[in-house]
Order: structure tokens, then sequence, then C-alpha cells
């Protein structure tokens, strides 16, 4: 065994990985360490303080950052259930449909939003509605979102569904249950654990949108990743961090969730 | 990104056969109206004429690729000669997206093949590791990177500290840091294709080649490489093919000299010196170009399960 692990293991590539992980998590260490810096400049480290936390909901600016955290909460909860009842549907058509013509174009249809770069479906998204004359503002926000956000969650819906085996619908349709009562009673509960997975990954991918979000919101809406991004052409700011270091929490804890909802099903 | 060769799979059933189209049909709505359908507005709006503040007129022209491609001079009566702008900014983003792409492999390939050679239960952990950043606000980790590379920032003060230099060194504001930048924000999807391809490797190949007397790095070259050629492959287009599009890192690391296509696209549609059928026109050229790159993957891949299987 040890003359083997010899032939697998090269040395150095153990230090690469710490370097790439340095390189991965050092940005976010520091900007989490920042965060909670005393001093108003941002240069200098003058020990622990809570208050850029305590500018950001409180200070001059927290009325522009309220509004932009609702927006983009409200966006994100919106667009991740939508996308994901839409998802949940297409895995089962593709997953459950047999063999069929359009079925690689379907698969085709929903990755689409991730093979098109993200640049250029924000500008065919502004184009398209200045086209049919919709004013830009909070709904084309949400529509464009919902519609991005179905291929992050259809793949871990797909993915559980595939694990399933079809005998346990038939065995219900077989003890008289409707197609629809199979679905809902049986598929559905035990596909649930890549339906939630789904979500939360469409919700972090909705919360995080800056490139599409800025195309397609309009003057006046804002949801928090334009908001930064207004803020930091100014220059990087104290509550700047602290805003950053409270989404960076949000985006791993669901993340994190995701990770551990789809693992514990797996082993069982 | 990663859709392509993900998406699909081989577990197939009929249950819902009967009722496909009414399940699919959200998915084709959805879709073909707020992505493909615009995407068609797109071509179509890159042959429209300008209008002044912004938007288009409804009159046939070629004059946004005209002007992609040639100089007519200020009236545009001249004779036609090359315009070096625009393909200058495509050739930069070429060429920055794949230093980028080169960093990424020298550093994602070893935490690959290191990952892949953990035992079972611990792998899934590096994976995660790996994977968080990825889902971590891009516009969050490029700021995070631009307070980072500062002149007076922690980089420098570190490296100020240890003596390696007299004096900060400029990083902000050049091609290095929207290399860096790039580099950064891709390095998760240079690591997972190479990773899944590795851990499908089998060892026993590298004892064969150690049995025959090959020295470790003859092995790694002759015969890991090549048989993880299509994680690679996957690794890099996938590291690429964002990084030639992007805004964020090009925009808030490199300023205003190190522009990219992004930025010129992003431009285009900006307060009211806007050109939109020229930014229509850039937004399809540069979708040709990652449509190639894709279809290349697609028939590498193809090509690769196609030796798999004899």
């Amino acid at each position: 065994m040890s003359a083997r692990g010899d032939v697998r293991t090269y040395s150095g590539f153990r230090a690469m990985t710490l370097v790439c992980l340095v390189v991965l998590y050092s940005p976010l260490i520091i900007v989490t360490v920042y965060s909670f810096n005393a001093s108003r400049s941002i240069t200098v480290w003058e020990g622990l303080s809570l208050q850029w936390y305590a500018d950001v909901f409180w200070g001059p600016e927290s009325g522009k950052f309220k509004q932009a955290a609702i927006n983009s909460f409200s966006i994100a909860l919106i667009a991740a259930t939508m996308s994901t009842a839409i998802a949940t549907s297409a895995a089962t058509g593709i997953v459950r449909g047999g063999r069929f013509r359009l079925r690689t174009a379907s698969l085709g249809l929903i990755s689409l939003p991730l093979m098109v770069p993200e640049i250029v479906t924000a500008v065919a998204t502004l184009i398209f509605f200045n086209f049919i004359g919709f004013t830009r503002g909070y709904l084309t926000i949400l529509v464009a979102h919902i519609a991005f956000c179905i291929p992050f969650a259809y793949l871990p819906i797909q993915a559980r569904m595939q694990g399933i085996e079809d005998t346990f619908e038939q065995a219900a349709q077989d003890l008289y249950a409707t197609k629809a009562q199979a679905f809902r009673r049986v598929l559905l509960p035990m596909m649930m654990p890549g339906i939630i997975a789904g979500f939360l990954l469409a919700f972090i991918v909705s919360l995080d949108d800056f490139i599409i979000t800025n195309f397609v919101k309009g003057a006046g809406v804002e949801t928090l990743p334009t908001a930064i991004f207004g803020s930091v052409k100014q220059g990087i700011k104290p509550n700047i961090m602290a805003i950053s270091t409270m989404l960076l929490v949000v985006s791993i804890a669901m993340v994190t969730i995701s990770y551990v909802v789809s693992k514990k099903d797996s082993s069982t | 990104m990663a859709g392509a060769a993900a998406v699909g799979g081989s577990v197939r059933s009929e249950t819902y056969a009967s009722a496909r189209n009414w399940l699919l049909l959200p998915s084709w709505a959805v879709l073909g109206i707020f992505v493909l359908a615009p995407v068609a507005m797109m071509l179509v709006y890159s042959f429209l004429t300008k209008e002044f503040r912004g938007g288009v007129i409804w009159e046939f022209t070629l004059a946004a690729y005209d002007q992609f491609f040639f100089d007519r001079g200020l009236f545009g009566d001249e004779p036609a000669k090359i315009e070096w702008t625009y393909i200058l900014i495509f050739w930069r983003s070429i060429w920055q997206a794949g230093l980028a792409t080169v960093l990424a492999l020298l550093i994602g390939f070893p935490t690959a093949y290191f990952i892949a050679t953990r035992p079972a239960h611990t792998r899934t952990v590096w994976v995660f590791l790996i994977t968080i950043p990825y889902w971590v606000n891009l516009l969050i980790r490029t700021v995070s990177m631009k307070f980072l590379l500062r002149d007076q920032g922690p980089l420098n003060d570190f490296l100020l500290w240890t003596g390696l230099i007299d004096d900060p060194i400029r990083i902000i504001n050049t091609n290095a840091a929207v290399q860096i930048g790039l580099f950064y924000s891709y390095l998760p999807f240079m690591v997972l294709p190479i990773y899944a391809s590795v851990e499908r490797y089998n060892f026993a190949l590298s004892e064969a080649a150690a049995d025959l007397y090959a020295d470790k790095w003859t092995t790694l070259r002759r015969i890991v490489i090549p048989s993880v050629r299509p994680g690679i492959v996957a690794g890099c287009i996938l590291v690429f093919v964002p990084s030639l599009g992007a805004f964020l890192a090009p925009d808030l690391l490199g300023g205003a000299k190190n522009f990219m296509i992004g930025s010129l696209i992003e431009e285009q549609f900006k307060g009211n010196a806007g050109n939109w059928p020229f930014g229509a026109a850039a937004s399809m050229i540069l979708l040709t170009l990652v449509l190639i790159i894709l279809v290349f993957l697609a028939r590498q891949q193809a090509r690769a399960e196609r030796e798999a299987t004899p």
C-alpha cells in the first residue's frame, strides 16, 4: 500500500492546494476582519468595533440600504419560488417523460442562461423590454431573475429525481392513486431535498446578480449589489465592508444548508 | 456555464409521458420569451440605425458591424481602413482571459489532483471548500480583491513587512490586477471538472508506468495528463468563457486604461452617449465567439466519450 501511495502523490501538490485555498479565502477573510475596524480610515487598524454595522442600520445611508435589501430579498424570494416551481415541472417532464423528440432541445433551452455570457443576456433582456415597451423597474428585474434562475434550480432537482426509481409512483398508481396524487403524495416528498437545494441555489444566484440587474433595473430602483457597486465607485468605505460581510454570511449559510440537505438524503 | 455537460442523464422513465408537454410548457414559455426571444431581438437590433439618445430607429443597416471593423473617417466618405480600436479591445480580452486561464490551470490542476487522491470521506469536504467561494457574491469578491490589492492595502503591507519590497508596488489599475481578478473569480470552475476527471482516473496506470521505470513526472506528463484531458479542457473553457465577457473585474480592478469587451458593451447602453446597435453587434460577436468555443468543447467531450467506450 505504501508503494502505491508513493506513485499517486506528488510533492508540492499539497502546497499548491494550500495556495489555492489561501487565494480563495484571504480576500474574504480580510474584508470580514476590516468590517470590525474601529477606525474611520480603511488603511489603519484601530481595534474592534461594531460601529460600521450600526452605521449600515442607522447611519445616514441606512434608508438607501434598507430599500435595496427589501428589493433584493423580495426579488430573490419570488424569483427562487417561481423558478423552482418551473424547474420541478420541467424536470418531471424530462426525467419521467420517456423518449421524445424535443428532449435535447428542451435541455438546451434550460441550460441556455448558463451558456450565454451574462453581459449578453443582460443586453438582450434590456433590448427586449425596450422593444415591447415595458418600463424598467422592479418588475423587469423580477422577470429577468425568474428566467436566469431556472437552470440553477433545475440541476439539483434533476439530479435528485434521477436517483429515484419510478417503481414508487407506479406502486401508488397500482393502488388507484391518480397521476397527480402519485406525484404530490409520493414523488414530490421524495424529491424534496433536491427541490430545497435548487431553491436555495436559485435564491443565492438571484441575490448575487449584478450585471443583468444593472441593465434592466431602470432609474431609482436598486438592489444590494447595484447599491454596493454605486458606493464602491466612490471608494471602498467601511460600511460597505460591513454589508458585504453580512451578505457573505447569508450566502455561505444557504450553500451550507443546501449541501447538508442534499448530503443527508443521499446517505439514506 | 457548467450546464452543457451536466444537464441530461441516463435514468429514464415514462411515468409522466402523457403530461410531458404540460410539464415542460412553463419552462419553454419563460425561457423562450425572456431568454431566446431577447437574443433574437438583439440580433435584429444590431442591424438597425442608432438613435442619438439611446435606442434605435427602425431602418435596416450594416453600420454597427461596419463601425466595428472599418474606419471610414470622420464623415464616412474616406476609403475604408481596418478599424483597430475594437479589434484590439477584443484581442486584449482574449489575452487577459487566456492569462487568467493559464494561472488558474497552474494552481487548479495540482489542487484538483491533490483532492482526488484524498480518502473518499474527506474529498467531499475539500470539494465543498472549493465550491463555497463560487457562491459568494462576485461583486463582493471583486471588491475584496480591490481592497486587498490597494497601494496601501494588506498585500502591500505584508510584502513591506516581510522586507521583500521597499516601496509599495502598484497593482491596482494594471493589467495584472485584471488577470488576478479574473483568475480569482473563476478558479473554482477550473478545479471542479479536473477533479471529476482525476477521480475517475485509474491509478493502476500510474503503477504500471512506475513498474516500467517511468519517473513520477514522466508519468504525470505522459499518462495522467492525457487521461484527464477532457477535464482540463472543460476547466479551461469554464474559466476562459466567463472571463472573456467579464465586467466587474476589469471595471473595478483595471481602471479606464484596461478596457475589456464587457465594459465596451456596457458603455453603449449607459446614459445618453450610447449606441445600441453597436452594443448589440459587439454582443453578437462575443456570443458567436463563445458559441464556437462551446461547440469545440462539446465535440471534444463527445470524442472522449467515444474513446472511453470502445
